[in-house]
């Protein structure tokens, strides 16, 4: 078999790596190469990630056992923010807003898109790198300060920003310098994910190997190049609100304090004349398309792996490529469905709720045909096959909890409750996050030339799917009660929320067991990196062009450049001799 | 290692890779712009009656006539700066590239004696939301002046040394900046009714 391990490409490959020898600093540090920069982005996501869920570990300590002293930690984080070990309110804002902002803008995006998309995508079109390699640095980098910038501001005086990752005005515009600090930050990571979607964008369009036309780009590819649609156009208008945010906030402007806003008794000194739902008119044109880019990349890993452990061609490939721009194209007409509550017209919510029920259409052929592609297939049940399988229920359970959400009539006691919660983390945790672990599984080899261990593997899968649905399932209960988010006790204080208390704890319980269940993916990780079992090109036998790269590639990815021959999918085609048929396998060799 | 289709066009595309990402990149100014717009919109509509003062009433119209025509006459000569190349007369090029260089120089200078009269007589981004959002939008604008600046001033100094290496390559550049500047231009074009004369 042409696509086995030849050693006489790695051989090739190694000359190649050595011919122009930058140094240390430039190869893995400001390195220009896509992969390393992809690797790059994917760690300091994962980092970001275990710290956000360190911060939410911590509130759910105020949470289980509202008031009650944290034994040593709460020591250990001062009497600015827990004197005596029992965490004062402000700093619990703090934490809720920080946990929303890095899982979303440091954690789980840079790891979707900067790492699985440097990584992967240029591999999968068989392109030598990115179109604009320099730029791509400077994506990262832009990337890297922001979470500098985010991380600083737990240090200013008052704390980092405390008005929850949405900011809504006029509460966050009042608010302390943390929040000043928090806008920086965003701007500068809107700075990088603006660079990083021109590039995938153009590099899909221009550096596709030839052969390889549209309809046979993986999934995959259609995946982040919808996405890079998405924030090339969503970020900016967040980026105008960010700026006048910062304006009301630093030249005491009035874009979103509305005439005579009293707070605490006394008048603000503000000329007033804004308009606070402008905030969230402009945030949500962002954000709801933000949750699609949190959700298609999460897709596309999923239907890649789904596709190689199930030995067939994903079932309505076409459909999906449809379903999947049509997504992207209705993500940026339905965000007023977070609204509801603001006492929107009529008119104005009907809109809002056709769109919502629409764009469920498209989501519901995503996941009927990963759903459908498993019939029949001989399935191997390996670690990232486990993730992209739990992936489909999970994500299920997040999406038909959000249809209510999309109706104003059931959204109005709702919004703002656990439910809402419990809803978008069914989507992006058990959701997203399974299926990011699952491409971490299924690309290591590519990236390393070793495959992690596979019985670690599903000692992470087996206790993380189980807490997952420990902590997320009570919310919906909670929410049903009526129990709000951002409670500082927790609802612990409200007569109707009594019957559902003791979730909390439980709930707790979960979140910090889900935390234990991280340590064998993290021993596996880096130990996989040096004793993991050496692998060939293609360990999974799989049928796309990352896998006709030697593993690790090179500077430049191929030895020779590839040329694609057929459709993405082609496992278990009739008559030919092994169960796949790689792209990049010419005519005459496939037989 | 070469990236391909940094210069020539991808023949079933038809573009190369500069020109894609200036346009994409318009897009999202496109975006970014658009969203102010529609925030001023949403502001003077819900301004109590009255509230809201005709742009002519405060700010000063001449003035800005005056800067009207200089960012005009500079997209003409950026225009003429990238024509310049085409035919290959880099004197030419020089010159025309200077000369749009100057015109941002003058807008930023008309700019400056507007702002600082404003200030002069106490009106700032807090005195009222018409203010707010005038300061705000002509700022923005007046960074993408000085970036546009910032990239025509390199493709006149350093950045030229390009042409004599690959000529085809340097005139996408200034094709691709000049695009840039056109936007700028246009962006005010839409400024310059909606702030001083309605
Ligand atoms: C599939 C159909 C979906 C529908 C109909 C839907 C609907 C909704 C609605 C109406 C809300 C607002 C609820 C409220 O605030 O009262 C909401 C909140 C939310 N949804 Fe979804 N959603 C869907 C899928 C997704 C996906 C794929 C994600 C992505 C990861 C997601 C992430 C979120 C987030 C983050 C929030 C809450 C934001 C906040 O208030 O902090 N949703 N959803
Ligand atoms: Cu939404």
């Amino acid at each position: 078999m042409a696509t086995k391990a030849a050693p006489a490409h790695h051989e090739a490959a190694h000359d190649h790596a050595e011919h122009p020898h930058p140094g240390f600093w430039r190869q893995y540090v400001f390195s220009v190469d896509h992969k390393v920069i992809g690797i790059q982005y994917a760690v300091t996501g994962l980092l970001f990630l275990l710290f956000g869920f360190c911060l939410i570990m911590l509130m759910r300590w105020q949470l289980a056992f509202p008031g009650r002293a944290l034994p040593w930690l709460g020591q250990l984080l001062g009497e600015a923010r827990m004197p005596g070990g029992s965490m004062l309110p402000e700093f619990y804002n703090e934490l809720g807003a920080m946990h929303g902002t890095i899982m979303v803008f440091l954690g789980v995006v840079p790891l979707a898109v900067g790492g699985f998309g440097n990584f992967v995508l240029p591999l999968q079109i068989g392109a030598p790198d990115m179109a604009f390699p320099r730029i791509n640095m400077a994506s990262y980098w832009s990337y890297f300060l922001g979470g500098i910038t985010m991380l600083a501001s737990f240090f200013v005086p008052g704390g980092a920003a405390q008005s929850g990752w949405t900011s809504y005005a006029p509460l966050a515009v009042i608010a302390g310098q943390g929040q000043t600090i928090w806008l920086l930050g965003m701007v500068l990571l809107i700075t990088s994910s603006l660079l990083g979607s021109i590039n995938f964008i153009v590099t899909t369009v221009q550096l596709r190997a030839p052969g390889l036309t549209w309809f046979r780009l993986p999934f995959f590819v259609w995946a982040q190049l919808v996405t890079s649609f998405l924030l090339l156009l969503a970020f900016p208008p967040l980026e105008a609100a960010g700026i006048m945010q910062l304006m009301d906030r630093v030249a005491g402007s009035s874009f979103f304090m509305p005439s005579g806003l009293v707070v605490s008794g006394q008048q603000v000194a503000y000329t007033g004349g804004g308009n606070p739902l402008l905030w969230q008119h402009l945030f949500w044109f962002l954000a709801h398309p933000e949750v699609y880019v949190l959700i298609l990349p999460a897709f596309g890993i999923v239907a890649e792996v789904i596709a190689n452990n199930t030995r067939k061609p994903v079932f309505g490939y076409k459909m999906m490529v449809y379903a999947v721009w049509f997504l992207g194209f209705m993500s940026f007409i339905v965000w007023a469905h977070h609204m509801f509550f603001t006492g929107m017209g009529t008119t104005m919510a009907a809109f809002f709720q056709t769109t919502t029920m629409i764009i469920s259409i498209p989501s519901v052929v995503l996941l009927s045909s990963l759903l459908l592609s498993l019939w029949g297939g001989s399935i191997r049940f390996n670690a990232p096959m486990l993730f992209a399988l739990a992936f489909l229920p999970m994500f299920g359970i997040g999406g038909l909890t959000g249809l209510p959400l999309g109706l104003s009539a059931a959204d109005i006691p709702l919004h703002d409750t656990y439910y809402v919660i419990g809803h978008f983390h069914y989507v992006v945790a058990p959701g997203t996050l399974f299926a990011l672990f699952a491409g971490i599984y299924y690309w290591f080899p590519k990236a390393t030339g070793r495959k992690m261990n596979d019985f670690l593997g599903k000692l992470h899968f087996w206790p993380s799917l189980i807490f997952m649905n420990g902590i997320f399932m009570p919310m919906f209960i909670q929410g049903l009660a009526g129990v709000s988010r951002r409670l500082y006790d927790g609802g612990a204080s409200y007569d109707f929320a009594q019957d559902v208390i003791h979730w909390n704890v439980f709930m707790s319980m979960s979140a910090w067991g889900l935390g234990l269940s991280q340590i064998p993916f993290i021993i596996n990780f880096f130990r996989s990196i040096k004793h993991g079992e050496k692998v060939g090109d293609n360990p999974w036998d799989a049928t796309t062009l990352e896998w006709a790269a030697p593993s690790p590639p090179p500077h430049g990815n191929f030895i020779t450049e590839p040329s694609v021959h057929r459709g993405p999918y082609e496992y278990s085609v009739p008559g030919h001799p092994s169960d796949f048929t790689p792209q990049f396998l010419s005519a005459q060799k496939a037989g | 290692m070469e990236i391909p289709y940094t210069v020539a066009e991808r023949p079933d595309t038809g573009l190369n890779n500069g020109k894609i990402a200036i346009w994409l990149f318009l897009a999202s100014e496109v975006m970014l712009f658009g969203a102010l717009f529609a925030s001023y919109l949403m502001l003077r509509m819900g301004a109590a009656p009255g509230a809201w003062p005709r742009g002519d009433s405060i700010l000063n119209v001449p003035l800005a006539t005056v800067n009207t025509v200089v960012l005009i006459t500079s997209s003409v000569t950026m225009v003429m700066a990238w024509a310049s190349l085409k035919r290959n007369d880099f004197g030419k090029f020089r010159l025309y590239q200077a000369l749009t260089v100057l015109a941002g120089f003058g807008f930023l200078g008309i700019k400056y004696v507007e702002y600082s009269t404003k200030f002069h007589h106490g009106l700032f981004p807090s005195t009222n939301t018409f203010l707010a959002i005038y300061f705000t939008l002509t700022g923005l604008h007046g960074l993408h002046v000085i970036g546009g600046m910032a990239v025509n001033a390199y493709l006149w100094g350093p950045g030229s040394k390009l042409w004599k290496t690959s000529p085809e390559h340097f005139t996408n550049r200034v094709e691709n900046s000049g695009l840039f500047w056109h936007f700028v231009d246009l962006v005010w074009i839409f400024l310059f009714p909606i702030l001083y004369l309605l």
